[in-house]
């Protein structure tokens, strides 16, 4: 790619767009050239280049961790190239041959398509590797600063004429987990399906209207005024209050525990500067700086410093109370047979 | 025809209302947000690195998206009009279906293609990469902007009709001769539109550019992928219309230089 | 150029003089050089996803188009698509004329002004598009998620098409026989309708083809302002995105070919149609 930023076009006559793109590439060919020289010496020196293909949400993470990483031994000369995206395309271009060394992905299953593809080790969530996940969130309900509606809880949210911002299940990752928050809290952790899906179907049938693709994309929805509440990330929420946006958050009493996968590819060309940065993010300091970042630290003892952060609800349900997300995927989102997918469908028939 | 003064008005002003309801209301708004901080706010988000770097990814993707588009649309379009063979129907029909594919399909469909177990991955093995890589995008590129050159010569080569280019022909002009002082200068208009249509196009194709891209920041986004990855990403809202504007700019200094370009060599 | 005597009977004439010579002005090179780069290009990535349309058989393919969810948002895009292009007929060629035959201080800005909306990312144009006309509307328009507001999310992306494919043609037209035509005595709307449309027709046909080709794959700029409500705002692109999303690769390239034949077969009959037209005025007069 570098070397076609200095290309010249031979025929730069042919038409007077190609003299401008001509002139643009010789007028700030130095600065991209120049930056990709940077490049160039760090990767044929010591340092690796790392390639980092991620989803959306965690770049704010990322910005903090990285420059960390590159100050400890282990980092010291290490590039990065990064990518971000939606959870499931990021994981569906690895999997059609887009190189690279470390994955972190928003849901587990996007890890999974990855080892049964082989470019993932069966045991990348083992122990060893802190069950593979780098951080976590929790589900959390967005209000309209002042929250004049008073919602508080997940049954606040069918009161009448309240209109719920929450993202399409079947394209984004997000919007599996504000689903299973409040059903997790309504079946008692799966005991009781029902109870649970008897909620989610009025929350989707009456209170539901738009189906954003991602949860960026339902953040800005959002942001533009559609609706009362919008179901998001914790971190989603604190960036927003950052950013100084006119809304707020309110943990319910009860939410569900979102767990972010990281791993690194078995076929990386810098295995062991991967796993160095793997572990960096998984050890107490990188742990710190994703909690500084809005994003709740995976150990329990590093949770208590941030407290304030991160208040503890009454009760965390979490995806091994409901079977892992095999079990879940199958029962509740398999768009032929489960069943949240087939209240998906009657809300809309 | 000579049209009352009333009824120009009246056309003017549906014209105008429509487009500035359906256009320029958007588009202000766009610029609006871009400078209500100034010029220097605005200046600071279009010369980061990883800004400078999208603009010249566009721009090369542009300087061989155009030439190849120019090249064979007018061939393309040439055979479609003064040839006759079977099956001209489909063909044309055919130079029209990129628009119908959805973005997406584009990408997927380039990455069944020219991935790396796709029907073409030996090019992969070879070691030059295609998908998540330059020719790829340049590959999505063509494929988006495609029928514009075609469609746009081909109505004016059938108005202009063939007895300029047979008079030329029987007076001793080889086909060379004859496409360079007689046809091209006619199509002229037309290639023009065409190209500017490419040029927006291809500064501004998002979904299939981005499934075959590697999409890391300062190598392989262009102008587009960075509007998008400061919207969704780093929720930077005024650096995606920043970027946007660029991107307008660029497209309408492409249209006002081909417009004055086309004047001069005219009037010369 | 602009000044070439180019009458309607004389192309016609030529025309039909030139069919009576084989591949016209057009060698065999021309023709190969034409089918290779459109195969490259264009037909080998759609016979792959074809393939792939077709890897759980014949049923698999007639399965996956005729889930309900599947045929509503194919039935919305064409619906959609369909009044889209219609209105770009009618403002598309009116945009022209204006553009072309009348003269008003910043015709040059509003000509420029035409080919924005391909620039910009449909991101942006989903966005702004949101914020207008979107719940918080400065102008009290509250088209979220409706079809209305598919219909201008799309006539925004579309409005090049057949402005620009009706300009050039309109620039070439001779206006001596519309003063012909005057002076013995036709009215406006009889010129309009014997000399000036159909000269304009395939250039209308073409454009409109392809504003209705780009409405149906669209995508981007529908997502925010159309949201996405299935079976009822639902676009076919949004529902391919959705089957890809799940990993149904085979059903998001069937409905992708489905969508591909609804366009081959519209355009091919707008071409027809638009060939007949021409020719029948062509031999009227």
């Amino acid at each position: 790619m570098r070397e076609r930023h200095q290309m010249r076009t031979p025929r730069a006559y042919f038409t007077p767009v190609v003299a401008l793109a001509a002139a643009a590439l010789i007028g700030c060919g130095g600065s991209s050239d120049s930056a990709g020289g940077d490049d160039e010496t760090a990767t044929s020196g010591d340092g690796a280049r790392l390639s980092l293909v991620a989803y959306a949400v965690p770049k704010v993470g990322f910005d903090k961790v990285i420059p960390a990483f590159q100050k400890t031994p282990e980092g010291a000369g290490v590039t990065f190239a990064q990518s971000y995206g939606a959870s499931g395309d990021q994981s569906r271009k690895v999997e059609s041959g887009l190189g690279a060394d470390v994955v972190n992905f928003s849901v587990e299953p996007d890890v999974t398509r990855l080892v049964k593809k082989g470019v993932v080790d069966e045991d990348w969530n083992g122990d060893a590797n802190e069950k593979g996940l780098a951080f976590g969130s929790t589900v959390v309900i967005v209000v309209r600063k002042g929250n004049e509606k008073g919602i508080k809880t997940w049954d606040d949210l069918l009161k009448p004429g309240i209109e719920v911002v929450t993202p399409n299940p079947f394209s984004s990752g997000s919007a599996k987990w504000n689903l299973l928050a409040p059903f997790a809290e309504k079946s008692r952790g799966g005991k009781d399906p029902e109870a649970g899906l008897a909620f989610v179907e009025k929350l989707v049938k009456e209170h539901v209207k738009v189906q954003p693709k991602s949860g960026r994309e339902a953040t800005e929805t959002f942001l533009q005024g559609t609706g009362d509440v919008l179901l998001s990330y914790e971190n989603e929420a604190l960036f927003l209050a950052e950013q100084g946006e006119d809304v707020e958050h309110v943990t319910p009493p009860e939410t569900f525990k979102i767990e972010n996968p990281i791993a690194v590819l078995n076929n990386s060309k810098h295995p062991e500067v991967a796993k160095a940065f793997l572990a960096f993010n998984l050890s107490d300091a990188g742990q710190r700086l994703w909690a500084e970042a809005g994003f709740r630290p995976s150990k329990p003892e590093l949770l208590k410093e941030f407290a304030d952060k991160f208040p503890e609800p009454d009760k965390l349900w979490t995806i091994d109370d409901l079977g892992g997300w095999g079990e879940v995927d199958a029962t509740y989102f398999d768009p032929d047979k489960g069943s949240i997918a087939k209240i998906y469908d009657d809300a809309t028939g | 025809m000579r049209i009352s003064r009333p009824a120009t008005l009246t056309l003017r002003t549906v014209a105008l209302v429509y487009l500035g309801v359906l256009v320029a209301l958007p588009i202000g708004l766009i610029l609006l947000r871009t400078f209500e901080d100034g010029f220097g706010a605005f200046w600071e988000q279009v010369t980061t690195p990883a800004a400078i770097s999208a603009l010249s990814l566009s721009l090369v993707i542009v300087a061989i998206v155009v030439p190849l588009n120019v090249v064979f649309g007018v061939a393309t379009a040439l055979a479609l009009v003064r040839g006759r063979f079977r099956g001209r129907g489909v063909v044309q029909a055919i130079v029209d279906l990129p628009f119908a594919v959805s973005p997406i399909v584009v990408g997927a469909s380039l990455i069944l293609l020219w991935g790396a177990e796709g029907w073409f991955g030996f090019v992969e093995d070879t070691g030059f990469k295609v998908i998540f890589a330059l020719p790829g995008m340049v590959l999505a590129t063509i494929f988006v902007t495609l029928p514009f050159v075609v469609r746009e010569v081909e109505p004016v080569l059938h108005e202009i009709g063939e007895e300029q280019e047979q008079a030329a022909a029987t007076l001793g002009a080889s086909r060379w001769q004859t496409f360079w002082r007689v046809t091209l200068p006619a199509i002229r208009w037309g290639l023009t539109y065409g190209v500017v249509l490419t040029v927006a196009r291809a500064l501004g194709e998002f979904g299939a550019v981005i499934m075959v891209s590697a999409g890391v920041a300062g190598e392989s986004q262009t102008l587009t992928l960075l509007v998008h990855s400061r919207y969704i990403d780093d929720h930077n809202e005024f650096g995606a219309y920043a970027a946007s504007t660029t991107l307008m700019f660029l497209a309408i200094v492409t249209l006002l230089l081909m417009t004055v370009l086309d004047r001069k060599r005219h009037s010369a | 150029m602009l000044e070439a005597p180019a009458t309607g009977t004389d192309v016609g004439s030529a025309r039909r003089r030139a069919g009576l010579r084989a591949a016209g002005g057009v060698g065999p090179l021309g023709l190969g050089v034409a089918t290779l780069w459109l195969s490259v290009i264009v037909l080998l990535p759609l016979a792959a996803i074809s393939v792939k349309a077709f890897d759980d058989g014949l049923s698999g393919f007639v399965d996956a188009i005729d889930a309900p969810s599947a045929r509503a948002a194919l039935t919305v895009t064409v619906a959609v698509s369909a009044i889209v292009a219609l209105v770009n007929v009618v403002m598309g060629t009116l945009i022209a004329w204006v553009l072309v035959r009348d003269d008003f201080p910043g015709k040059r800005i509003v000509n420029a002004l035409i080919d924005l909306p391909f620039a910009l990312p449909t991101i942006v144009a989903s966005i702004v598009l949101l914020s207008l006309y979107g719940p918080s509307s400065p102008f009290d328009i509250q088209l979220n998620a409706t079809r209305p507001a598919l219909v201008i999310a799309l006539l925004f992306v579309t409005l090049p098409f057949v402005v620009r494919a009706v300009q050039p043609v309109l620039l070439e037209l001779d206006r001596e026989i519309e003063e012909a035509a005057a002076s013995l005595g036709a009215s406006n709307l009889q010129i309009f309708r014997r000399i000036v449309l159909p000269t304009l027709a395939p250039a209308i046909l073409s454009g409109a083809g392809l504003a209705f080709t780009r409405a149906i794959g669209e995508y981007g700029s529908v997502v925010l302002i159309g949201g996405g409500i299935p079976r009822e705002t639902e676009v076919a692109s949004q529902y391919i995105q959705k089957q890809i999303e799940v990993d149904r690769f085979v059903n998001a390239a069937a409905v992708s070919v489905a969508l591909l034949l609804i366009a081959f077969a519209v355009l091919f009959v707008l071409r027809i149609v638009g060939h007949r037209t021409a020719r029948r005025e062509e031999q009227a007069r």
